[in-house]
């Protein structure tokens, strides 16, 4: 077929299938004023989700990087990668999708908490790793890194006992040199 | 575009202000004439302009005639065409011209003032995030913020507006970093490591569209404004002479291929010509020569060149696949990639195909109706004969503007200019009027509708204060056309707003101080269009006041496809005396 099938803009958001996925892009682009406003802007403007979008520093001074988190079939993460590439400040852009990465997450959340709930979370922070970062007699705020799934995982296990606030950094992402499992 | 005059370079290593470094840096770019209008934020660089008569400044009468014109230079010279306005009211009404050369991939650099920097963000008098507002619209834009950084950013707007898929680029001048001062050097070139445009092609891949057009029974070539855009007529000519190919062209391919050719089949898409239309749906191989399969071009994507194996020559990565996935994608410059793919091709046997075309323009023509009340399609008909193609002829938006595409033979690139993509009414006097600063050597045929003339027919007053030797037609015929006509065909005729209660556009013309005339009747038409090209001192204006309501065919409606295609519905000749008021014309491209 050679027409090429845009999803609904607005609307129910179609299943993950082999065509339509999540894809984790990575983007080197020239830290200059207004270089974010132009990727975030060509998002809107186009009609391309953003799941998540991170950014900051590299090891190169002047230049930051972008992690962004998109869904959409090839013929739409094709013109994604292509449309970035295009903006003269990008420097590069990787699809991770295609090869192997370390993805991490950071949140923060601050749960309810009572004197017989304490222990309970303090247990999940445990199994989770999750670090206490401030307390208070009412609540807890815990600190967890990891996989997105990993931080899906423990809000979900938070949840029964009240979420008051919650952070999530999104997605950031590198390429692993060593390309078998850690 | 980096001929270094004299006065760009010689003053290195004095002090200067902000102001005079930009106007040097214009100077050392090479710029001839700069289209603009003063303000406040801008005034010191006005003021640099006092000194510097390197430098032609043209006085518009609105911002957005200045950007006009400047696509209009930028068109008919191939290089970029450069603005210059104040912040706010005057950056804003910069923007409907820089929408429409982002659109046609038009070279120009827009210099905007702003306020001083300790004021940006403070809601200033006269201030506009135009950098903001622009983003989406230009190829990249810039705020300066150090002086230091003034020359390098100049250059560098210059270069990536020409390079690559050219396009508008801005740059926003704040008051205070105009009148700070630093040395002045202007870079003899730039690199900007993350800006590459690809323009050789890959060798594989033209390699791969060679074998496929090398199994080409019915091959079409389908040009754009890329091919012109590239000065590739010559290599795409020798293209279509080796493999005896038939070309169409889009809108802004017009004149890349000559219509006197016998492989011409004019313009394709939804007033395309019928012969063209129909063999894009037929073809096997479909070659896209820088042209971007846009909607009005391809009809319903699902059917457009349906059965073809299609390659895709184009500088823009992502041109390609974005509306019809094609077989053969090659990334380059069209002149680049034709040289090379000329190295490789051999003729082809389309002499069947090439008859099926021929009979198809004979069933098919073109065809207008012709009596004394003016059609403007004799109107285009005849300037085409009379100028035998030699004019640059710039349109607006409407009715006329396809007529003119149809029925004027298109010859050489460069010719034909008019907004395609942002289809922006009022473009025609101003883009008109900045190829005539740029070329000389054409007689410059502005042509407008009576609606989209109004539009920015302030800029009559700068067209006679330099006695621009332009040739401003309107056709006239009471109507918002284009709109008209399709209330007409597809909302029931149920006219919504579309009359105009115009005023004496002869009148208004000599206000101006210009020559003008109006044409009533077909018999006068020939005689005024000679006395108008004839006509070298300064401007003319000729007001063709035509039938009402005629429509352009033929017209594929939006969406559909060309089995769907509405050709003009036999006319009844009826007689009078024996004799009928009007007659069948018909036109045939190649
Ligand atoms: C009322 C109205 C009706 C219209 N009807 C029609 C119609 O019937 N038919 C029609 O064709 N159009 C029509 N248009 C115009 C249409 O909207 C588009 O503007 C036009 O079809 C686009 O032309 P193009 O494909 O040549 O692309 P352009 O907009 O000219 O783009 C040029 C392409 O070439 C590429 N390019 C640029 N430089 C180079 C280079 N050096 N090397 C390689 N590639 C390069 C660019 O990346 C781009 O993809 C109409 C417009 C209006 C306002
Ligand atoms: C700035 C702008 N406003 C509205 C339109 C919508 N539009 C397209 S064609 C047209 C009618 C043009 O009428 P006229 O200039 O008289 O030319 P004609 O079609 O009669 O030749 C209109 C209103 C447009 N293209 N541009």
């Amino acid at each position: 077929m050679s027409h090429i099938e845009h999803p609904p803009k607005s609307g129910s958001e179609p299943k993950e299938t082999e065509h339509y996925k999540r894809h984790t892009i990575s983007i080197l682009v020239e830290n200059k004023f207004g270089a974010f406003n132009r990727i975030a802007g060509m998002f809107a403007a186009k009609g391309y989700n953003i799941d998540s979008l991170s950014v900051g520093p590299t090891e190169e001074e002047d230049v930051s990087r972008m992690t962004i988190v998109t869904r959409g079939d090839d013929q739409i993460i094709e013109q994604i990668t292509k449309q970035l590439n295009k903006l003269i400040d990008t420097l590069k852009v990787v699809d991770l999708t295609f090869e192997n990465f370390v993805d991490r997450e950071l949140v923060l959340v601050k749960v309810q908490t009572t004197q017989s709930t304490r222990p309970e979370i303090m247990q999940i922070a445990e199994i989770f790793r999750a670090k206490i970062v401030d307390i208070s007699p009412r609540s807890v705020t815990l600190e967890s890194t990891g996989s997105q799934q990993k931080v899906d995982a423990i809000i979900k296990m938070l949840k029964p006992f009240g979420i008051k606030e919650l952070a999530r950094t999104g997605r950031v992402a590198l390429k692993r040199e060593f390309q078998g499992e850690v | 575009m980096s001929t270094q005059k004299a006065t760009g370079t010689q003053k290195q290593g004095r002090m200067m202000t902000g102001a005079e470094i930009f106007v040097r840096s214009l100077v050392a770019e090479g710029v001839e004439v700069v289209f603009g209008y003063p303000g406040g934020a801008t005034i010191g660089i006005y003021d640099a302009l006092v000194d510097l008569s390197d430098i032609k400044h043209v006085l518009v009468r609105h911002e957005q005639g200045a950007t006009h014109a400047a696509e209009g230079y930028a068109k008919a010279t191939g290089k970029p065409g450069v603005v210059l306005v104040t912040s706010g009211p005057g950056a804003t009404n910069t923007v409907t011209g820089i929408a429409d050369a982002f659109m046609d991939s038009i070279p120009i650099v827009v210099f905007t003032g702003q306020v001083s920097l300790p004021l940006i963000g403070n809601d200033a008098f006269q201030e506009a995030d135009i950098v903001g507002i622009t983003r989406p619209i230009t190829k990249h834009n810039y705020l300066v913020r150090d002086v230091k950084e003034l020359a390098k950013t100049v250059k560098e707007a210059f270069y990536i507006a020409s390079t690559g898929r050219p396009g508008p680029v801005l740059v926003d001048l704040p008051k205070d970093v105009m009148a700070h001062k630093t040395t002045f050097h202007y870079p003899e070139s730039v690199e900007v490591r993350s800006y590459k445009p690809v323009v050789e092609g890959h060798p594989k891949q033209i390699k791969k569209a060679a074998e496929v057009i090398s199994t080409a029974k019915r091959p079409v070539l389908y040009v754009g404004g890329g091919a012109i855009q590239s000065n590739a007529a010559p290599e795409l000519r020798k293209l279509a002479e080796t493999l005896q190919c038939p070309v169409t062209t889009t809108l802004h391919g017009l004149g890349a291929f000559p219509e006197n050719s016998p492989l011409a089949m004019g313009m394709l898409g939804m007033h395309g010509t019928w012969y063209s239309n129909v063999a894009v749906s037929y073809c096997d191989v479909l070659i896209a020569v820088g042209a971007r399969f846009d909607d009005r071009v391809t009809g319903k994507v699902e059917a457009f060149a349906a059965e073809a194996q299609k390659i895709h020559i184009d500088i823009d990565p992502s041109a390609i696949s974005k509306n019809v996935k094609v077989d053969v994608p090659i990334v380059g410059d069209v002149k680049r990639v034709l040289k090379q793919l000329n190295e490789m091709v051999q003729r082809l046997d389309t002499k069947d195909w090439l008859a099926t075309i021929q009979q198809w323009k004979k069933e098919h023509p073109l065809r207008y109706r012709s009596g004394d009340a003016i059609r403007a399609q004799y109107v285009i008909q005849k300037l085409g004969e009379i100028t035998g193609g030699d004019a640059i002829v710039v349109t607006d938006v409407g009715q006329h503007q396809m007529w003119t595409a149809q029925f004027f033979k298109w010859i050489h690139p460069r010719s034909h200019i008019t907004s395609g993509g942002l289809g922006t009414m009022g473009f025609s006097l101003p883009a008109a009027m900045g190829a005539s600063f740029g070329r000389k050597d054409l007689p410059v045929i502005s042509i407008s509708g009576d609606g989209g003339f109004q539009m920015n027919s302030q800029e009559m007053a700068t067209v006679v204060e330099h006695k621009l030797p332009m040739k401003i037609f309107v056709i006239n015929n009471g109507f918002l056309g284009m709109v008209r006509q399709w209330q007409e065909l597809f909302w029931r005729r149920r006219y919504s707003h579309v009359g105009l209660s115009n005023p004496n556009f002869v009148k208004l013309a000599e206000a101006y101080g210009c020559t003008a005339y109006r044409v009533e009747h077909s018999s006068d038409v020939e005689d005024v269009i000679r006395k108008a090209l004839a006509h070298k001192d300064g401007p003319v204006f000729v007001e063709f006041v035509v039938e009402q309501e005629d429509n352009v065919y033929p017209m594929i409606p939006s969406g559909q496809t060309v089995n769907e295609i509405l050709d003009m519905p036999d006319p009844v000749l009826k007689p009078s005396n024996g004799v009928p008021e009007e007659s069948l014309m018909t036109v045939v491209k190649g």
